[in-house]
């Protein structure tokens, strides 16, 4: 019980990496400079050398790869915006990844330990480890987590762990002809995010950054964006909340019921008695 | 862009666009086909300029621009000339840059007519050739020579006799007569307005189905953001080059631009977006009919007897093309190496001549007709990417033999079994002659080489991997192929033998496969001088037989003996022009008549756009960039009537190309189709000209025969058959044809099926449903598409009347991972005049519900479409 207490109220910040414990890193997509040219759902692809998702034209604008999924961990989201007489419109697209939260659901109910933080902060399946169960599936409050095609197990962003690890940039970081996605230490791209949002505000009303606060029902995102709409608008939760925040209070409450139910039990043998 | 400057390349490079203060992007999608470079417009726009997007489509570049200008595909002209209309009437043009820098001033013949005055055409028409003789659009006694274009001489290719210049009447550097005052009526400046005296905004958003104040908007943004302390900047690709107005179009471009003093200036400029990796070195070391490597004609079979005679009538008195001999004799030394001697003409004799049109389309043409019987079909894949894809299919079957070269059996290699036509029975398999050498290609990791990419720039790249298998790079397969050829040669001792026996083919081979060693390659390319040193740049270039140089623009590529194009200093250690990342034709120029950056006495016109300039102290040209200008000649350098070559190109005329060293507002020489754009509607268009009775381009290339008729125009007879507007194009997420992306999961995945992009409002008009299938059609051919109803498309309202499109991306086939019909099916065969560029951005369609017809039921379906408009096979 203890456990599962630690877990989720620890998050990003809490190491135990000791002396190897690096910087938070992270994302921050910018989608007032993305071109939805989807270089980074192709470079994603090609270094973690995952499968297509089928080849299905969708009608859903531009986008026919859905969703993020078990084999696709970066995906573009198209989303046409057209004033009814269309003499002005928005298309907008957004390059949608894992959140890396610091509260990771995910994380919290991965029975077998397969998911980890990283010393980077960041959350990560270990395929070798994962028996595909799909707990992790139902427990991210953004859908980010499917079922690989190829061996079963649950696929996600690992945000390039392997090139971390060696000192490169995430693969679509490093392909983002346009600087949409910037690639840093979390508390870094949070202060560059809140400038950004100061000046892309003086021409657009409706910008927001989205998962930057600390204080929100994930704890904030390792990943962080920057909007020109609602979240919604994009497909995104409006105020994701991790599912086990609540675990804490739940397992005292289960842990009251059971002692009473216990005690009732106890009670009614004794009372038999 | 040639014909106006100088030289057919971008005048400037991307990473410059950082520093424009308003991009126009026109005819082109470039967020979408030139994604990387788009970075430097992003930039731009964070920096605060405006980004312009004039496009019949809102796409992903719209989406990101500060301002989307829809207009109808194909009415470019008309939307240029209210641009320059609103300069000249409202007086805005860069004054001190076009009295000195451009033809402006300069007074024209009393007989030249405009196309204002003669309905349509200028003045040397001639009706029964259907094409111009240029007499009159010379300069007012001094006959001008043109350094790109169609050269004096090379009209009489296809119609009209040829017109000799007789350039060298420069009076002090200068054209016999001006008017610096701009006041007289026969001078350019003022003919230029007359000519655009109609193009009002009212009149403009007319023809292009937009609105008046668009383009007041437009013409204003770029007015307001030109200037000594502003600059503009032009972006445009395929969809301004593929009409039969295409050079024309961005003719409208370069006249905007030299007016506004736009051009040789930090942020200004034109950028002609390439379509793919090295097209702009397919030029320069062509792949076409009728140049040399560096621009150098052709020679032509009547028009040029010997050497002399060539350079006689090619070259110029004055301006670098004045120097045609040291370019010509250098090139015959590089390839005829020691055969070549002053004594023989330095071979000139071996050089294959044209007798006419002999580009790709004609060569298409004589395929079908039997008299071209084979070809080598490399690096494209016309069954799928050429317009009228199947009367490509129907040519390759009647061909002896194909060589396709490509990384695997493209539609152009399978043809013979999997065609369309083959499904219809048009043709049978067991009845198509053709026999098929598919060859596996090399990637451009597994081989040496360079790319020259859009802004001039020769990029170096390593081979990471050998080829696999038999897969062999493209100099392999022409070096080993011409050693065998001249092997059998050398066995038979016949004279038609020298043009390949006498060639240098000797290059060091390497590994295994006896690859060709690919930088001595580009050191020949390069040149060397008469101690086999490697020359620095074209001023070492002689006429005497004693350099050798294989194409002179890019004489400085290997210059000290090092790879040039194989520099990789980071951007970070250098500055922002990055003068060391590789190498740039000519002469390491990233922005060329850059002279035109400083005033007429050398100063910059600003601090702000300051890049090149007159370091008096020094006495030479210094700043950012290599000078594009005579390192130490004077701004003040007055020639001697006269002089010749350079000598004879003033200090204050930046453009070192022309005769005159001047920016052509006006064209006298090397266009076909007129001195100065005229608008015209598209070759199949389904409105009529709204402003002169000539409906389209006269001058147009037509190839009327069956396969290839034409979709009848307003004012023919069943004009209305075909009531849309078609168009094609790419998608960031293919490569053209699809030979690299079809075959890809990662790219396939991502735009699976061909579709159709149409408005809800045509959808409701032709009941077609999102998601389901359409039948489109033109005289050419049917196909089937996904249908995709969009917000994005919008109906326009053309001269009073509704007027729907249907966009068209263009990259699928029978082969691949994902398949569908060929857009390209639909196009027809007709041409810009000047380069031999197929209309692909304007025509018309038919549309209709549901999946098209199959098997035998596509000629039938066919013939009662063309029964429909009485068509009987021509147009």
């Amino acid at each position: 019980m203890s456990d599962f207490i630690d877990l989720t109220s620890a998050g990003a910040e809490s190491a135990t990496y000791g002396a190897d414990e690096r910087d938070r890193m992270g994302f921050f997509t910018d989608t007032t400079l993305c071109i939805g040219c989807k270089a980074c759902e192709v470079a994603c692809k090609q270094w973690n050398q995952l499968p297509s998702d089928g080849y299905e034209f969708t009608g859903e604008s531009y986008d026919n790869t859905k969703a993020l999924s078990g084999n696709t961990w970066r995906h573009v989201a198209f989303v046409e915006q057209m004033e009814p007489e269309r003499e002005t419109g928005r298309w907008l697209m957004e390059s949608d990844v894992c959140k890396h939260c610091t509260h990771a659901g995910c994380l919290d109910v991965c029975p077998t330990g397969a998911i980890i933080r990283t010393e980077f902060g960041t959350v990560v399946i270990q395929d070798d480890i994962c028996n595909g169960c799909g707990y992790c599936v139902v427990a991210c409050p953004f859908g980010v987590i499917g079922e690989k095609q190829e061996d079963h197990t649950m696929g996600k962003c690992t945000l390039c762990y392997d090139r971390l690890k060696v000192g490169e940039q995430p693969a679509c970081a490093k392909a983002c002809p346009t600087e949409s996605i910037q690639y840093g230490v979390v508390d870094e791209l949070r202060e560059r995010a809140e400038k950004r949002l100061e000046k892309v505000q003086q021409n657009f009303e409706g910008a927001q950054l989205y998962l930057n606060d600390p204080n929100d029902g994930i704890g904030g995102g390792g990943s962080l964006f920057l909007l020109l709409d609602k979240p919604h608008v994009y497909g995104l939760p409006p105020n994701p909340i991790v599912p086990t925040k609540d675990l804490p209070q739940r397992w005292r409450t289960a842990g009251i019921a059971a002692a009473a139910l216990f005690g009732a039990v106890v009670l009614c043998a004794v009372s038999r008695r | 862009m040639g014909t106006s400057f100088g030289r057919g390349g971008a005048t400037t490079f991307q990473q410059d666009l950082q520093n424009s203060d308003c991009i126009v992007i026109m005819g082109s999608n470039m967020a979408e086909n030139h994604p990387v470079g788009f970075q430097w417009v992003m930039e731009a726009r964070e920096r605060g300029a405006q980004v312009i997007h004039v496009d019949p489509r809102f796409t992903r570049t719209s989406a990101v621009a500060t301002k989307h200008v829809p207009i109808r595909a194909g009415s470019d002209i008309a939307f240029l000339g209210g641009l320059i209309r609103y300069i000249l009437e409202n007086d805005r043009a860069f004054k001190e840059y076009i009295v000195n820098y451009t033809n402006a001033p300069v007074i024209l013949r009393d007989d030249f007519k405009d196309s204002e005055e003669l309905d349509g055409f200028f003045s040397g028409w001639h009706a029964d050739k259907n094409g111009y003789t240029f007499e009159t659009w010379q300069y007012k006694d001094m006959d001008m020579h043109g350094s790109a274009g169609q050269r004096e001489g090379e009209s009489s290719l296809a119609k009209v006799p040829s017109f000799q210049a007789k350039a060298d009447a420069l009076k002090n550097g200068e054209p016999p007569h001006m008017d610096k005052t701009l006041q007289d009526p026969r001078c350019v400046y003022q003919v230029l307005k007359r000519h655009y005296a109609r193009y009002t905004p009212e009149t403009v958003a007319r023809i292009c189905g937009t609105d008046p104040q668009h383009v007041i908007d437009v013409a204003e943004a770029l007015c307001a953001n030109s200037g000594r302390e502003r600059t503009s900047a032009f972006c445009y690709s395929v969809a301004w080059t593929q009409h039969t107005t295409g050079v024309q179009t961005i003719r409208g471009a370069a006249i905007i631009q030299l007016l506004l003093g736009n051009i040789g200036r930090p942020g200004g400029g034109i950028l002609a977006l390439r379509g793919h990796a090295s097209i702009q070195g397919s030029t320069d070391i062509p792949t076409l009919f009728n140049i040399l490597p560096g621009y150098v004609p052709m020679p032509h079979a009547h028009a040029h007897d010997d050497l002399k005679d060539f350079i006689e009538s090619e070259g110029a008195k004055t301006g670098y093309w004045g120097n045609m001999d040291k370019y010509i004799v250098s090139l015959l030394k590089a390839w005829f190496g020691e055969h070549a001697t002053q004594q023989n003409d330095f071979c000139f004799d071996l050089l294959p001549r044209i007798s006419g049109d002999h580009s790709t389309y004609r060569s298409i043409m004589g395929m079908l007709d039997g008299t071209v019987k084979g070809f080598f079909c490399i690096g494209e894949n016309p069954a799928v990417g050429s317009a009228n894809s199947g009367l490509h299919r129907r040519a390759m079957a009647n061909l002896e033999w194909l060589v396709v070269r490509d990384f695997t059996e493209i539609e152009s290699a399978s043809f013979w079994y999997d065609a369309p036509e083959i499904a219809s029975g048009e043709l049978r398999t067991e009845s198509i002659p053709t026999e098929v050498f598919w060859m596996p290609a090399a990637a451009h990791t597994e081989k040496d080489g360079s790319f020259t990419n859009t802004q001039r720039l020769l990029q170096w790249h390593h081979k990471a991997v050998e080829p696999q298998g038999d897969a062999r790079s493209e100099l392999w397969f022409y070096y080993h192929l011409g050693k065998r050829i001249r092997a059998k040669i050398a066995q038979q001792d016949e004279p038609f033998s020298d043009p390949v026996a006498f060639l240098t083919w000797n290059y060091p081979e390497k590994g295994a496969t006896a690859d060709p060693d690919a930088q001595a390659v580009l050191r020949e390319i390069n040149g060397w001088d008469a101690n086999g040193k490697a020359l620095s740049d074209y001023n070492g270039l002689k006429a005497d037989g004693s350099t050798a140089c294989g194409c002179w623009i890019y004489c400085g590529c290997f210059k000290d003996e090092v790879n040039q194009t194989a520099r990789r200093k980071p951007g970070t250690q250098q500055s922002w022009v990055a003068p060391e990342w590789a190498w740039a034709w000519p002469a390491n120029r990233r922005i060329i008549y850059n002279r035109a950056s400083a005033d007429p006495q050398g100063k910059p016109w600003s601090e702000r756009k300051k890049y090149v300039w007159w370091d008096q102290e020094n006495g030479e040209w210094t700043g950012h960039d290599v000078p594009d200008f005579n390192k130490t000649k004077r701004p003040d350098y007055t020639p001697e009537t006269g002089a010749k070559a350079e000598d004879a190109i003033a200090g204050w005329h930046p453009f070192v190309m022309q005769d005159d060293g001047l920016g052509w507002l006006f064209v006298p020489n090397g266009l076909v189709d007129g001195p100065l754009p005229v608008y015209y509607e598209p070759h199949e268009s389904p409105v009529k000209n709204a402003l002169y009775s000539q409906q389209a381009n006269p001058c147009r290339q037509e190839f009327p025969r069956t396969f290839n008729e034409s979709n009848p125009s307003p004012s023919d007879a069943h004009g209305n058959v075909f009531p849309f507007v078609l168009h094609t194009y790419r998608l960031t997420e293919h490569h053209t044809a699809g030979g690299m992306s079809r075959t890809v999961a990662h790219l396939s995945e991502l735009q699976p099926e061909f579709f159709c992009e149409v408005s809800p409002e045509l959808a409701q008009l032709r009941g077609l449903v999102h998601g389901d299938w359409a039948t489109i059609f033109t005289s050419r051919a049917v196909v089937e598409a996904r249908v995709m109803v969009t917000d994005r498309v919008k109906p326009m309202r053309v001269d009073g009347k509704t007027l729907h499109s249907v966009g068209l991306p263009y990259h699928w086939g029978s082969r691949g991972l994902v398949t569908g019909d060929s857009a390209n099916d639909l196009l027809s065969i007709t041409l810009d005049p000047n380069v031999h560029i197929q209309e692909t951005k304007g025509l018309t369609c038919d549309i209709i519900p549901g999946r098209r017809p199959r098997g035998r039921d596509v000629p039938g379906f066919l013939n009662f479409v063309r029964m429909r408009s009485h068509l009987d096979g021509r147009t």
